[in-house]
């Protein structure tokens, strides 16, 4: 009896890693799918016009979204520059004095704030930066996208500074040096890989990004520096491009589309990359 | 329970000292001399409390989450316990080697060495600094012409060399050795204990060790440890290396030496 329905529980074995299989192609094949329609359709509108002129008019061939581009840095740079201090300063609390009901507090409120619609959080900057204001701005965008980049920042770099040994710590603890000093020069340090990692995968989270953008940047079709003007944003102009009944402009909005695709990948890659070296430091 | 150690020249002693994480008592009522430069070995089975011990004595052990120490540890006569004592002023007298080589992976071999050295050094001063600490703890000769490297790239034992040159940078008068050689092939080791007997002119050494062949080697004094049945860490004997290892007062410490457990 020890041998009992050995072939049947074979053939169920056979077939659940068949199913398995079949679900990871599934996945990973429309992956692939997405990728290649969207280089198939938008790599025929990218040229050097597209990547630095100004939008052209309605109706005049042509033009670009080099305005767009410049936007997207501007407003993901100011955010970034913002969730930065916030979210790593707040990870290094969390990691170093992390039990008790504040600490947990945050971070229950920390994935909250990481599941709420990107759209809510756009109306929430629109409330108390644009409307009190009177209009609209680059810089209230900033602000949503630091709202949707800082729970990730805040868990992840938590990880990232919990994953340093605990003996690196204690060796600078009984160097006496303040734990403010251990964290700063020692710990932080070595978890700054990983720490990098997190902020790629946050400016990848924000970059395509486009509701919260609707009522905040807005878009122009000027070169706009200033933030605290309307500003154009590539995900903005993909989006009106694609919802127009103009041709022209919906080649762009492919091309455009392809663009930020790229971006997420470059970003996805160099987070991957930043994260084996995390890893080969952790190790030694 | 003995506590025969000199009390002449004693630099360094716990008064029923006693250790707890959280609700478990894990060192209790020890009373402990260490005599002014020379090296104490601390011996016992795994879990008689002798690393919890050792860490009470820098003020390491609180750093750990619900830990809590009860009792006296006096260092030249004060207790580091006291409410206006600042455990950073401790660690920096009393400095600290752990089990596995922990040298800072950012920082350059010379950036180790001089992690906790004064900040006011000139430039010069820091080399000097540096040389110092790297001549005694003999690894000077390794290093001295990729200074700027990083600490990784150093075999176990040259990082094990460097974490003491870190920890002696600092000028501390006692040096705490955690197992230190527990990491270490034969020959790493080797040299760790002729570095521990040469330091011990200028420091007062406490190292912890389950290796009695190491503690017979290195040690002046040695310490027996046992936990007891509720599994409570008790000093049961203290005695000059040689008598311990050759006429040891209380049964239990010769049933230990004599490898009839542990």
């Amino acid at each position: 009896m020890r041998y009992h329905r050995l072939r049947q529980r074979r053939a169920l074995g056979s077939l659940g890693t068949a199913l398995a299989l079949l679900c990871a192609v599934l996945a990973a094949g429309a992956l692939l799918a997405i990728l290649g329609y969207v280089v198939v359709q938008g790599i025929g509108a990218i040229n050097w016009a597209f990547l630095t002129q100004l939008p052209h008019p309605i109706g005049v061939p042509g033009g670009g979204v080099g305005n767009g581009i410049l936007g997207t840095f501007i407003i993901i740079g100011i955010a970034t520059a913002m969730a930065v201090p916030i979210g790593l300063l707040t990870g290094i609390y969390l990691a170093l004095f992390g039990r008790g009901p504040i600490p947990e507090a945050l971070r229950f409120m920390s994935d909250v704030l990481s599941g709420v619609p990107s759209i809510a959080i756009g109306l929430f900057a629109y409330a108390v930066l644009v409307a009190p204001l009177k209009h609209f701005s680059a810089f209230s965008a900033s602000f949503a996208f630091m709202m949707l980049m800082l729970p990730l920042m805040v868990r992840t770099s938590e990880q990232a500074i919990r994953s340093v040994p605990q003996t690196v710590r204690e060796g600078a603890l009984a160097l006496g040096m303040s734990n403010f000093r251990a964290t700063i020069y020692i710990v932080v340090p070595t978890a700054r890989p990983a720490i990098i990692t997190a902020l790629l995968l946050a400016i990848a989270r924000v970059t395509g990004e486009t509701a919260p953008l609707l009522f905040t940047a807005f878009g122009t079709q000027y070169w706009e520096t200033n933030p605290n003007h309307p500003m154009a944003v590539l995900a903005l102009q993909v989006f009106n491009y694609a919802i127009s009944p103009y041709p022209d402009w919906q080649a762009q909005a492919w091309a455009g589309a392809l663009l930020l695709v790229a971006a997420v990948f470059v970003l996805s890659l160099g987070a991957r990359l930043m994260l084996r070296r995390a890893m080969r430091g952790l190790e030694s | 329970m003995t506590a025969a150690a000199p009390a002449i020249g004693a630099l360094l002693m716990t008064e029923d000292l006693s250790a707890y994480y959280g609700e478990r008592e894990a060192v209790g009522n020890v009373s402990l001399t260490f005599a002014r430069k020379a090296v104490t070995a601390v011996i016992g089975p795994s879990g008689c409390g002798k690393t919890t011990l050792l860490r009470c004595l820098n003020r390491i052990h609180e750093v750990a989450f619900d830990a809590r120490v009860a009792g006296r540890v006096l260092l030249d006569g004060d207790d580091i316990y006291a409410s206006d004592v600042d455990p950073m002023a401790i660690r920096r007298r009393v400095g600290m080697v752990f089990q596995r080589p922990n040298p800072f992976p950012t920082l350059s071999i010379l950036d180790n060495t001089l992690s906790c050295a004064g900040r006011t050094l000139t430039r010069r001063q820091r080399l000097e600094c540096a040389e110092r600490a790297l001549h005694s703890a003999a690894l000077w000769d390794e290093v001295k012409d990729k200074l700027r490297s990083s600490p990784l790239r150093l075999s176990g034992g040259q990082q094990q060399r460097l974490c003491i040159a870190r920890a002696i940078a600092a000028e501390p008068e006692v040096l705490l050795m955690d197992e230190p050689t527990a990491s270490l092939d034969p020959i790493a080791t080797a040299v760790i204990e002729e570095l521990m007997s040469r330091l011990s002119d200028d420091f007062t050494i406490v190292a912890v060790t389950h290796n009695m062949q190491q503690a017979a080697r290195v040690s002046d004094y040695t310490a027996f440890m046992l936990a007891d049945q509720d599994g409570v860490g008790r000093l049961i004997e203290v005695d000059e290396t040689a008598k311990l290892f050759t006429k040891p007062a209380d049964r239990r410490t010769e049933d230990y030496i004599t490898g009839r457990f542990g």
